[in-house]
């Protein structure tokens, strides 16, 4: 062997020894781990942010094969190349030269009410022109998803009002009345109607109590039908009140022309916004994406739930794990102090320990299938009979909803904070344990006083943890009680206000349906990854919370290292 | 080799007996810690405890409040009285017991709160709620220890953010607040500077005119300079046990002399 292979062996050898490729391989793992993430959160926000921007309209002329020029008017969403092969094989004629392949792109065309369709692709090398007129105008309707098209006229019971050239600004104007009208007609519906029912439920319920009770006929029961009766004239009255606004809301209608050159009357009660994107300065273009993000996440979902926003599953997710969070800690913290601090540490209390490990491991679904079994059917019906018999066949408890959803994923994620718990209670100081009994403490007073206190960051380890596995848990969630669309939110105005046994949205799920179980493949896809992306923010600012509060605890329950 | 029982070398003692043992054996589960040690600590004086490490002077000091019950499979033969009661009788309230007699420990151990909960401890354990009085009580102990001119001005900082000296100081202060009758102390001044441990000795002198105290040390000229009486034991035994001006100027036993001249230890 020559000197300088010699020489060569040995750098490579003491290359090793110095740790040097240790410290490569760490940096590498931690490196790729964090390009993931962003990755990961990048595109997530691009495809989910990008979807609120307002996009040019095309108006597009192009040629079919029969030789007739159509008009189509929309968004183009992506543009994609295509193998001709594959659109000969579909049975289309094409003259595309000697090139093996040609653009596509995919243009969103609305007026689903009219063509059935909203989205439709179209051949690059088909198109003849393309332009973005200013006056192009987008309404976004309560149905029938988004409509392109010109403004026509504008009509006021059945009377042209404008046909000029201000149509534009006078539609917005009249817009505005009838969101006014429509919002006075939605307080009345929500809150004064919406109580009137709640108010006639419950005297429902108390006469049927009250049959139940074979008292049908004695004064409280004559006294029931006089309020029943009163609550019916009030909302007759209401009801009036509702029809006047709704049918003043619904006079005023937009004769649109659509890109086939049909015109189609749509009432304005049924527009959501209307606007002219290519006609939008940069600045006008911010402005209307601030508060189609605001819409996202403010208001109630459409249209299958691919319009509008997602606020009932936003509402619902922080709740369920507030509530959660609410039931596991104590749970949670009572268990390891016994298992720490009073049972015997013998071979059961570690059978015990290993038990509880495992439990962390069990697939969620299954605590979904025990969670409906035990929870909804045993205790939710045991809770039937005993509490609410005059409602039943009709289960008030016994059903799927936000208490036993909550319940069960406290069960999923007490082992989480037991074996956090325990870990802090091993970490105090014996010194202080000590300290405590010197001065006369019982051994429930040292817990209670010095010892939790001291042990409470490790319990918020514990908490974040069950936070950060609760809030994006999906699976069991479907058996225990999250619905794809939920008529009222847990928290309303009426007691006792937060109404545990309503069924209720979740983001996660929301995903799973928006994505997975929506008729509109194309028009979910956006908003899949923008719930996502809200789902991680709001886990991360539950987990920030949960950080926040610990690192107060921490620094305010510094011990000395002994 | 066996050495001679307590009986023969107790000092006359004109004292008051506080704390009384009676061939007291101590184990920690099959190991024994302490071999039939009998002694009598007399009231209102410094009684001091040396000898090498593991030679059972921190396991007897511990049983005067009944703190080795917590560890697991600590027993206990023979007898322990405090003023004639006899502490491992069943029906003594431990908690109650534990208040009565104070200890303070190696390292300055105060609960992370600020300085009056600290010493305020005890005596919300007690049941005592008012505010003023807490307030008196905490002032005195303060006041007693020498530490209320130094954190009058921050009473409600964190006790952590003390010296180590004047934590240990506290840690005294949050015991006598509890007025007990006896004070344990366990090699208190280890983890001190010279300073502090001065102040500290210093302090332990004015203590003996209310506490009876206690102390185990390491350090045989703090034995000289602080207490009145010696013992010193040996491998679980207590070897001799006189005034300390005597076992120190002279011995009876070998043992004894070897280890306060320094032959072993």
């Amino acid at each position: 062997m020559s000197a300088t292979t010699n020489k060569y062996n040995l750098g490579l050898k003491s290359w090793f020894h110095s740790g040097l490729p240790w410290i490569w391989l760490n940096a590498a793992a931690v490196s790729a781990s964090l390009i993931l993430v962003i990755g990961l959160l990048l595109l997530i926000a691009v495809r989910g942010l990008g979807h609120f921007w307002p996009k040019d309209v095309y108006e597009i002329s192009h040629q079919q094969p029969d030789n007739r020029v159509y008009r189509v008017i929309g968004e183009r969403i992506r543009t994609e190349p295509v193998g001709i092969q594959r659109l000969l094989d579909a049975g289309m004629q094409i003259d595309a030269g000697d090139r093996s392949q040609i653009e596509r792109s995919l243009i969103k065309t609305g007026n689903r009410d009219i063509t059935g369709l909203d989205f439709r692709w179209i051949l690059d090398i088909n198109i003849l022109s393309e332009n973005t007129p200013a006056d192009i105008t987008v309404l976004e309707r309560k149905e029938w998803g988004a409509f392109y098209g010109y403004i026509k006229e504008i009509r006021e019971a059945n009377t042209i009002i404008n046909s000029g050239a201000t149509q534009y600004g006078l539609l917005n104007e009249k817009l505005a009345e009838v969101h006014q009208l429509l919002s006075q007609a939605k307080s009345i519906e929500k809150d004064k109607i919406g109580k009137l029912n709640y108010e006639l439920e419950r005297l429902r319920l108390k006469q049927r109590k009250l049959e139940l009770k074979n008292k049908a006929g004695t004064a409280s029961n004559t006294d029931i039908q006089q309020r029943q009766q009163a609550l019916e004239s009030q909302y007759q009255i209401y009801f009036q009140q509702l029809q006047e606004l709704n049918n003043a809301a619904a006079r005023t209608t937009v004769i649109m022309e659509a890109m086939g050159g049909e015109r189609v009357e749509i009432s304005l009660a049924n527009i959501v916004r209307a606007y002219q994107p290519n006609d939008m300065s940069v600045f006008g273009k911010l402005i209307f994406y601030l508060a189609k993000l605001w819409e996202f996440v403010s208001e109630d979902p459409r249209e299958a739930n691919t319009e509008g926003g997602i606020f009932p599953a936003i509402f619902g997710t922080i709740i369920m794990v507030l509530l959660m969070s609410v039931v596991v800690t104590p749970f949670g913290v009572v268990a390891a102090v016994y298992l720490y601090e009073y049972a015997n540490q013998g071979v059961l209390t570690r059978l015990i320990r290993v038990a509880v490990n495992n439990l962390a491991g069990v697939p969620s679904i299954v605590y979904g299938v025990f969670g409906l079994g035990f929870f909804v059917y045993t205790l939710g019906g045991g809770i039937d009979q005993l509490f609410y018999p005059e409602n039943l066949p009709a289960p008030t408890f016994g059903t799927p909803g936000l208490i036993w959803a909550s319940l069960t994923l406290a069960l999923l994620t007490v082992p989480v904070v037991i074996v956090s718990t325990e870990e802090g209670l091993s970490r105090v100081p014996s010194a202080i344990r000590e300290g405590a009994f010197a001065l006369g403490a019982t051994k429930a007073e040292t817990i209670w006083k010095t010892i939790l206190p001291i042990s409470s960051p490790a319990i918020m380890t514990g908490l974040i943890l069950a936070i950060a596995r609760a809030a994006g848990e999906v699976a069991p969630l479907m058996l225990v009680g999250v619905v794809k669309l939920a008529p009222s939110l847990p928290l309303d105005g009426n007691f006792p206000y937060l109404h545990l046994d309503r069924k209720f949205m979740h983001l996660g799920f929301h995903i799973y349906d928006v994505g997975f179980q929506s008729p509109n493949v194309e028009a979910a896809r956006p908003l899949v990854y923008a719930t996502a992306l809200l789902l991680v923010l709001i886990i991360i600012v539950l987990n920030l919370t949960a950080i926040y509060i610990r690192n107060n605890l921490r620094e305010k329950y510094k011990v000395h290292d002994n | 080799m066996s050495y001679p029982l307590q009986q023969t070398v107790t000092a006359e003692a004109p004292e008051t007996p506080c704390i009384e043992t009676s061939k007291l054996s101590a184990y920690y589960k099959s190991k024994q810690a302490l071999h039939d040690v009998s002694i009598t600590i007399p009231e209102n004086k410094v009684t001091a405890f040396i000898g090498p490490s593991g030679c059972g002077k921190s396991t007897l000091l511990r049983s005067f409040n009944r703190l080795n019950d917590l560890v697991d499979g600590f027993r206990l033969d023979g007898n322990i009285s405090i003023h004639g009661q006899n502490i491992y009788s069943p029906d003594v309230y431990v908690p109650e017991l534990r208040s009565r007699v104070g200890m303070v420990f190696q390292k300055p151990n105060p609960f992370p709160a600020s300085i009056v909960d600290n010493i305020a401890y005890g005596l919300r354990l007690k049941g005592i709620r008012k505010s003023t009085m807490i307030h008196e009580m905490v002032e005195w102990a303060l006041r007693s220890v020498y530490l209320w001119d130094e954190v009058k001005d921050r009473l409600n900082d964190n006790a952590l953010s003390l010296s180590g000296g004047q934590q240990q100081r506290l840690i005294i202060a949050r015991a006598i607040v509890m007025q007990p009758k006896v004070l344990l102390l366990d090699e208190p001044a280890s983890a001190l500077d010279p300073i502090a441990t001065f102040k500290l000795e210093q302090l332990i002198q004015n203590l003996k005119d209310q506490y009876t105290v206690v102390i185990v040390t390491h350090n045989m000229q703090q034995a000289g300079r602080v207490s009145d009486y010696t013992a010193f034991m040996y491998m679980g035994k207590l070897i001799e046990y006189d005034l300390t001006a005597t076992l120190f100027t002279n011995p009876k036993e070998r043992l004894t002399e070897d280890y306060i001249t320094g032959a072993y230890g």
